[in-house]
């Protein structure tokens, strides 16, 4: 099973500060029929374990099932077989989704406001925290007056904000232009490294799996569940070297 | 470790307002010009007929200031702004109850929708005369039966407003903790304003013409009332004088609030 023995890399699970791994064994997820479309099954026995601090990345085609199963991991969805365990890191989770979902009606800095408890001390960090996605300028315009480059930012700022100890990402970098793509993938490395979260990232782009993951789950559509588990170990260096990053590519992809 | 980015973005415009005040200059001039040649037009015409029941707006302006001086307006006015505020606020509330709750609940919407549709097909004057009828010449008979004919079309409205509620939002509020009352008031409410803004405007120019009807039928004030007896008399001078005036108020609060509130409300639209 590809459970378990998944990598750790240099983030052995105990290593770190007793922080307890996070679980998620999903037997089975069915979307119910709709309409003339029958029953769906889109998850089937994918069980895994999460090191704390890591970074996994879960890829696949399209229509494999791997936005539901983060939906799933974050709680979003209730309806399916198993059991999600993240431990005391449940309160503490990010989702950074797929479109930015900013309300568009509140500005920026009360977008990240928000997701704070007012009391919180960490509100006194908002304005920094802009300043360092590049945000600095734009803190009081509404997000439907910035690009969509920016109002990834703002959610990468909102995401970070809490300090999170799991951080969910469902492909936060589609649609974008492969320059603004790579900015905003530096900018999350550079976010990750000053605070090591547990992250869990969707993507269907094998570069950006392998650029950004020290962990690679991939999905297979029909089969709906895992079909390989792999660790990544690539240096900072060699992450933003290309021909690194295909050489692994071809290693993971072509088997 | 990567660098974090520093790339400079372009400073976003501010915010602009409503209507810049040139352009609402303007828009002004605009404005009184049309309604001065109206007027001109109107002399005109009048001076031309010669009918008594013609009057020219020298002669209706003459009537506006007597009634006016004499208090009348200013009495039968207020009667009719309370009836339409009394009104106004008892159909904006059960109607957005109503339309929330159908936009929530399928089962009920399946239900109610028919009994919807009666009752937004349902002539004004059949509920003014059947609530007169039911309540006697009160008014509370009034002021129900101007809700009866509002509260459909606000729940209409609402109703879609509930359906359109985003989903990807909700999901948010609920990752990042919001809670009730959070959630409410910075995810579901600013959903629902344009919506409750659109009945709201659409509701009072409904809403004060029907007021009217329900005091010449069985009121003994109100500018319908007044209206009623100048009918009596064919004295269309107090008829236009009123319905000047009228006109002036009912623009007045478009302009001074309604306006001003949805300005506010969609500030934050490209």
């Amino acid at each position: 099973m590809a459970s378990l023995n998944g990598a750790n890399g240099k983030n052995d699970p105990i290593a770190v500060n007793g922080a307890a791994p996070i679980s998620v064994s999903v037997r089975r997820k069915i979307f119910p029929p709709v309409g003339d479309r029958e029953a769906q099954l889109v998850l089937k026995d994918i069980s895994f374990d999460v090191a704390p601090r890591s970074f996994l990345v879960i890829t696949g085609p399209s229509g494999c099932g791997k936005s539901t199963l983060l939906n799933i991991i974050a709680g979003l969805d209730p309806d399916y077989e198993g059991s999600v365990n993240l431990g005391p890191a449940a309160d503490r989770l990010a989702f950074i989704f797929q479109t930015p979902r900013l309300l568009p009606w509140r500005t920026v800095y009360e977008n990240i406001a928000l997701a704070l408890p007012s009391d919180d001390p960490k509100q006194s960090r908002i304005a920094g925290m802009l300043e360092r996605v590049g945000l600095g300028q734009a803190m009081n315009a509404y997000p439907e007056r910035l690009s969509l480059g920016m109002q990834r930012r703002a959610a990468l700022a909102r995401g970070f904000i809490l300090e999170p100890e799991i951080l969910l990402m469902d492909e936060p970098f589609v649609s974008l232009d492969e320059q603004t793509a790579a900015s905003l993938r530096d900018l999350l490395m550079e976010l990750w490294h000053s605070h090591p979260t547990t992250v869990i990232f969707v993507t269907h782009d094998r570069t950006e799996a392998i650029q950004l993951g020290t962990r690679i789950l991939r999905l297979a559509p029909g089969k709906a569940s895992v079909v390989q588990d792999v660790s990544i170990d690539l240096t900072e260096a060699q992450r933003h070297d290309r021909a690194a990053v295909l050489a692994e590519q071809n290693r993971i992809f072509a088997a | 470790m990567a660098p974090i980015s520093t790339r400079t973005f372009s400073t976003p415009k501010p915010i602009a307002a409503p209507l810049g005040f040139t352009a609402a200059l303007e828009r002004l001039a605009w404005m009184a010009g049309s309604l001065l040649v109206l007027a001109v037009l109107w002399q005109l015409i009048a001076v031309y007929a010669q009918n008594r029941y013609l009057p020219t707006p020298i002669t209706v302006f003459d009537v506006l200031w007597r009634e006016s001086a004499n208090g009348d307006l200013w009495v039968n006015i207020s009667a009719t702004l309370v009836r339409v505020a009394a009104a106004f606020i008892v159909s904006m509330f059960i109607g957005t109850a109503i339309g929330l709750a159908l936009g929530r609940f399928k089962t009920a919407d399946k239900f109610f929708d028919a009994w919807l549709i009666l009752f937004l097909n349902l002539p004004a004057l059949v509920t003014i005369t059947l609530c007169y009828i039911w309540f006697g010449l009160t008014d509370i008979a009034a002021i129900t039966a101007v809700a009866l004919n509002k509260i459909p079309n606000v729940a209409v409205n609402m109703r879609e407003g509930a359906r359109s509620l985003s989903r990807d939002l909700d999901e948010m509020a609920k990752i990042y903790k919001f809670g009730r009352w959070k959630t409410l008031r910075h995810v579901i409410l600013p959903q629902l304003a344009p919506f409750f803004a659109a009945a709201a405007r659409s509701g009072l120019s409904l809403v004060w013409k029907i007021v009217l009807v329900v005091e010449a039928f069985g009121r003994s004030s109100g500018v319908g009332y007044r209206l009623s007896i100048a009918f009596q008399e064919f004295d269309v001078s107090t008829i236009l004088a009123y319905a000047l005036a009228f006109i002036l108020i009912v623009q007045a609060i478009e302009f001074l609030v309604l306006q001003p509130l949805q300005a506010r409300v969609n500030a934050w639209r490209r």
